[in-house]
C-alpha cells in the first residue's frame, strides 16, 4: 500500500506542473463564488482567459475524446491535473456546469453538426452553459417538472418557470427538460432542448439566499420559441435524456473545503470551558475525534477511488457516502464550535468573532449544502437503492397521468 | 496511488473466506454459546493448517513471516464469521507481543509452538472496574514471580500461555511477562460475559511463575504499542462484523413484508441501512490507513489505530444493535443469528479499551502533531 504515482502518473504529473508553472496566475484568486446579484464581469473574462489557455494545451477537459478537443486521457489524469490546479489561483466556477453536465450530454444526444458548432466554444470558454431542471414544484422529484413546451409548426414554445439555476445571469445557452404530455404518466411526459438564454421571453432573477449570497437564479419562461432541431432525444424520452446528465451532476457535487476537525481544535484552544481550554473538556475531545474519523475516512475514501481509477478499474460503490457525511459534518462541527463560545457564538461579524466568524459563516450556508445536488435523504435512497439493492418506494405517481396527480402548493 | 490490498492478499482473503463459510457457520458460534465449550477446536484446528497462527511469525521461528496486511484481511473474515475461536488473543496480542518484545531465547522457546498452533496465549491487562493506566496496574513482577488477579482476560481459560503487564517492583516500571497459565500457582476461572461464544476468564497469580521480557526502558510505552497494532488488526476484526450484520439486516428486509411490502422499501429502513453503510465505509477507509501504517511501522500508527478503532467500534455497535432492530421481534430471540453481533461487537468495542480512552488518545496525538 502506498500513495505514489506510478511512472506514467508521474511522468504526467511533471507534465503538468511544468505547464502550470508556466501558465498560471499565483495571483488573487477569482470567479469561485460569483454572486448572481452583483455579477463581476471582469471575473468571467478573467475566467475565460484560463479557460482558453487551459483548452489550448488538452487540460480542459482531459477523458475527453480528442475529436472534441479532449487529451483523450484517463481519469486520474484529470485528477492529477486538478491536484496541481489546485496550488494556484486559477479562475473556477464559471464553467464547471457547461463542461461537467451540458455538453456531456450534448454530446452524447446532439448531431455531429450541433457538436461541431457548441462543443469548442463551451470547452475555450467562448460560450457559459447552464442547467434548467429544477422547478418550484420539482425539486427532488425533478421528473415532476411543469414548464411546458408546445408544438408551433417547427418550434415549440415553451412557457413556465425554473429555479435555483446556476450561472443563468452569465449564461449563453441552457439545456432544458420540460413537459410535453401532461396526458401520460410523469416520466413519459417530458421532452428535452438545448436553448439560447438570449432567446425573447426568457427572464433571470437572482435569488437571495438565507447566507446572504446569491448563487443561483430563478428563470421564467413566456412565450420562449425554440426550434424543434434544438430537441435532444425524441418527444417524450426527455426523462431518459435527463438521466444522462444527473449522472454527470452526481460525480460534479461536492462540498467546498470547510472549517474542520482541525479548526474546531484550534477554536477549543482559545476558548475556555469551566475556567480551563476548552480542548481539555472530554466531551470536546470526544466530538474532535468523532469528525476526525469523519474527515479523515473520506480522504481515505477518495484515496480508495483513486487506486481503482489509477488501475484503470471503476470506483467500488463507497464513493457514493461523500455529501452524505460531509454536508451535515459542516452543519454540526460549525454549529458545536459555535456552542463553545457560549452567547458568542451568535456573533458574525469577522472582525469580533472567533477565527473570523467561520464556524457562523458556514452554519449558515452548510444548511444549503445539506440540500444541493440531492438532498441527505435523497442521497440515502441513492445508496439504499442502487448500493444496498433495496427496493424503491411504493410510487403512486407512477401509472397515473401527471395532470391527474394530487398536487400541494 | 496504490492505497488497497495485493492481490496476493486478496486471494488469502478469499481462501480465508471460504475456509469459514464451509466450517464455520453461525451454528458452530451456537454450540460454543450454548455448551460450556471455550472455543470450536474444530475451526481452530483448520485456521491453524491454513498457517494463519504463524501468519507474521518470522520463518526463522516458524511462521510464515508475512506482513500486517496478511493478518488484516484475514482478521476481517473472521469477524464477518463471528468465529468463536481465540484468534485475536494469541495472535493479534499474544504473539505480537513475543514478537515484539521477547528476548531471543523467548521468541525460540515460544514462537515455534504459536506458530503451528500447539499453545494458545492472550494478554491479561485489566484489573478492575477502571481502565488500565500506568498508575492503576496491581500486579507485581518480583524475583521472577508474579502476584495479583486480571479480569477480563480474553481466552483466558483455553490459554496456556499469557502475556501478564505488572508493575515490576525492582524498579517500579511496568513490564511485560510471559506466565504459563497451567501451572499450579495459577488460579482461573471462566466468567460469565455478554458474549458467551467467546471465552473468558479471571486469572489470579500466587507466586506464579513469570518471565520477564525485554522492554528496553518502554514502560508503559509498550503496552501502547501493543494495543495500537491490536486495535488496527480488530478494526478490520469489526467491520467484517459489522458488514455482516448489514448484510442480515438487509437480506431480512427484502424477505419480510409489512403492510402489504417489503420493509426494505420503507425510507425508514433505507436510510437506516445506509447509515450502517457508511459508517462501515469511513472504518475501512480509516483501518486502510491504518493497515498501512501498522505494515510499513509509519510515524502515523498512533493516531490511525486510535482513528481505526473508534470508527470500527462505531460502526460495528451501529451495525449490529440496528440490524436487531430492522428484524423487530424475531432479532430479539435467542433463535436468531443476529444475537452473536450484537454481543461481539460489544466483547471487541471493549477489548481493547473504550471509545472514551481511544478518542482521548486520538486527540493526543492531534494535539501532540500540533495540527492545527
Amino acid at each position: 500500500m502506498d500513495f505514489n504515482d506510478t511512472k506514467e502518473e508521474a511522468d504526467f504529473r511533471e507534465e503538468v506542473k511544468t505547464w502550470l508553472k508556466e501558465n498560471a496566475s499565483k495571483g488573487e484568486k477569482v470567479g469561485g463564488r460569483y454572486d448572481a446579484i452583483d455579477v463581476q464581469e471582469d471575473a468571467l473574462s478573467r475566467a475565460r482567459d484560463w479557460q482558453a489557455k487551459k483548452a489550448e494545451a488538452g487540460y480542459a477537459a482531459i477523458t475527453w475524446p480528442e475529436e472534441f478537443g479532449g487529451l483523450g486521457g484517463t481519469a486520474i489524469q484529470s485528477v492529477i491535473y486538478s491536484q496541481e490546479e489546485a496550488k494556484y489561483n486559477v479562475p473556477t466556477g464559471f464553467f464547471e456546469i457547461g463542461l461537467g453536465m451540458c455538453i456531456p450530454t450534448m454530446m452524447a444526444w446532439a448531431t455531429k453538426e450541433q457538436n461541431e458548432r457548441f462543443v469548442k466554444p463551451a470547452l475555450y470558454g467562448e460560450e457559459v452553459w447552464c442547467q434548467l431542471f429544477s422547478e418550484p414544484s420539482a425539486g427532488s422529484d425533478v421528473a415532476g417538472v411543469r414548464t411546458k413546451a408546445e408544438k408551433d409548426g417547427d418550434d415549440w414554445i415553451i412557457n413556465g418557470q425554473k429555479v435555483w439555476t446556476s450561472g443563468a445571469h452569465f449564461s449563453d445557452f441552457g439545456i432544458i427538460v420540460v413537459r410535453t404530455d401532461p396526458n401520460v404518466a410523469k416520466h413519459k411526459g417530458l421532452s428535452f432542448f438545448f436553448l439560447d438564454m438570449k432567446s425573447e421571453g426568457i427572464e433571470v432573477k437572482p435569488i437571495r439566499q438565507l447566507s446572504g449570497g446569491a448563487n443561483f437564479n430563478e428563470v421564467f419562461f413566456t412565450d420562449v420559441r425554440v426550434p424543434d432541431s434544438q430537441r435532444l432525444g425524441d418527444v417524450g424520452q426527455g426523462w431518459k435524456v435527463a438521466l444522462t446528465t444527473l449522472m454527470n451532476e452526481r460525480l460534479a457535487i461536492g462540498v467546498p473545503k470547510s472549517a474542520d476537525y482541525s479548526s474546531l481544535t484550534r477554536a477549543a484552544k482559545e476558548v475556555d470551558l469551566n475556567d480551563q481550554p476548552a480542548i481539555k473538556n472530554d466531551l470536546v475531545r470526544s466530538k474532535i475525534a468523532d469528525w476526525y474519523i469523519q474527515a479523515e475516512g473520506l480522504k481515505y475514501t477518495k484515496m480508495r477511488t483513486l487506486t481503482a481509477l489509477s488501475k484503470g478499474e471503476t470506483p467500488g460503490p463507497e464513493s457514493s457516502i461523500g455529501k452524505i457525511v460531509s454536508a451535515p459534518k459542516m452543519q454540526d462541527l460549525a454549529s458545536f464550535a459555535m456552542d463553545l463560545q457560549g452567547a458568542a457564538g451568535i456573533i458574525n461579524d469577522s472582525e469580533i468573532a472567533l477565527l473570523h466568524s467561520i464556524f457562523q459563516s458556514q452554519w449558515l450556508s452548510a444548511a444549503g449544502y445539506r440540500i444541493a445536488g440531492g438532498t441527505d435523504e435523497i442521497l440515502r435512497n441513492i445508496v439504499a437503492e442502487r448500493v444496498l439493492g433495496l427496493p424503491q418506494d411504493v410510487r403512486v405517481d407512477k401509472a397515473v397521468p401527471f395532470n391527474e396527480l394530487p398536487s400541494g402548493r | 496511488m496504490n492505497f488497497d490490498f495485493s492481490e496476493d492478499q486478496k486471494m488469502l482473503k478469499e481462501q480465508v473466506s471460504k475456509f469459514l463459510s464451509d466450517n464455520c457457520s453461525l451454528d458452530v458460534a451456537r454450540d460454543i454459546l450454548e455448551s460450556d465449550k471455550t472455543y470450536s477446536e474444530e475451526v481452530w484446528r483448520g485456521l491453524v493448517d491454513l498457517g494463519l497462527t504463524g501468519t507474521a511469525i518470522p520463518e526463522e521461528y516458524g511462521g510464515l513471516g508475512l506482513g500486517a496486511l496478511e493478518l488484516c484481511v484475514v482478521a476481517e473474515e473472521l469477524g464477518r464469521a463471528a468465529a468463536p475461536v481465540p484468534f485475536s488473543s494469541s495472535v493479534y496480542l499474544g504473539t505480537e507481543a513475543i514478537v515484539k518484545y521477547g528476548t531471543d531465547s523467548q521468541k525460540e522457546k515460544w514462537l515455534p509452538k504459536l506458530a503451528v498452533g500447539e499453545l494458545i496465549s492472550t494478554f491479561a491487562l485489566p484489573e478492575t472496574n477502571s481502565e488500565p493506566t500506568e498508575k492503576n496496574i496491581k500486579t507485581t513482577f518480583s524475583n521472577g514471580k508474579i502476584n495479583g488477579r486480571k479480569i477480563p482476560v480474553a481466552d483466558g481459560s483455553c490459554s496456556d500461555i499469557a502475556i501478564v503487564v505488572v508493575k515490576n517492583t525492582d524498579n517500579d516500571h511496568i513490564a511485560l511477562t510471559i506466565v504459563d497459565l497451567t501451572s499450579e500457582n495459577v488460579k482461573r476461572n471462566q466468567i460469565s460475559t455478554l458474549d458467551p461464544s467467546r471465552d473468558h476468564a479471571e486469572i489470579i497469580f500466587e507466586n506464579s511463575d513469570a518471565e520477564l521480557m525485554d522492554t528496553g526502558d518502554e514502560g508503559w510505552g509498550a503496552i501502547e504499542n501493543i494495543l495500537n497494532s491490536a486495535a488496527v488488526l480488530m478494526a478490520f476484526e469489526q467491520i467484517g462484523g459489522a458488514e455482516a450484520s448489514l448484510n442480515m439486516a438487509k437480506d431480512y428486509a427484502l424477505d419480510r413484508y409489512a403492510f402489504g411490502r417489503q420493509i426494505g422499501s420503507y425510507q425508514a429502513i433505507k436510510h437506516k441501512l445506509a447509515d450502517m453503510y457508511v459508517k462501515i465505509e469511513l472504518a475501512r477507509s480509516n483501518s486502510y490507513y491504518g493497515a498501512m501504517m501498522l505494515n510499513d511501522g509509519g510515524a502515523d500508527l498512533k493516531i490511525a489505530a486510535a482513528a481505526s478503532r473508534v470508527a470500527a467500534t462505531d460502526a460495528y455497535n451501529f451495525a449490529a444493535q440496528e440490524s436487531i432492530q430492522t428484524h423487530g421481534g424475531i432479532g430479539f430471540t435467542w433463535e436468531a443469528d443476529t444475537q452473536f453481533f450484537y454481543r461481539r461487537s460489544q466483547v471487541l468495542g471493549l477489548a481493547l479499551g473504550s471509545s472514551i480512552t481511544w478518542k482521548n488518545k486520538l486527540v493526543n496525538q492531534l494535539e501532540e502533531k500540533n495540527i492545527s
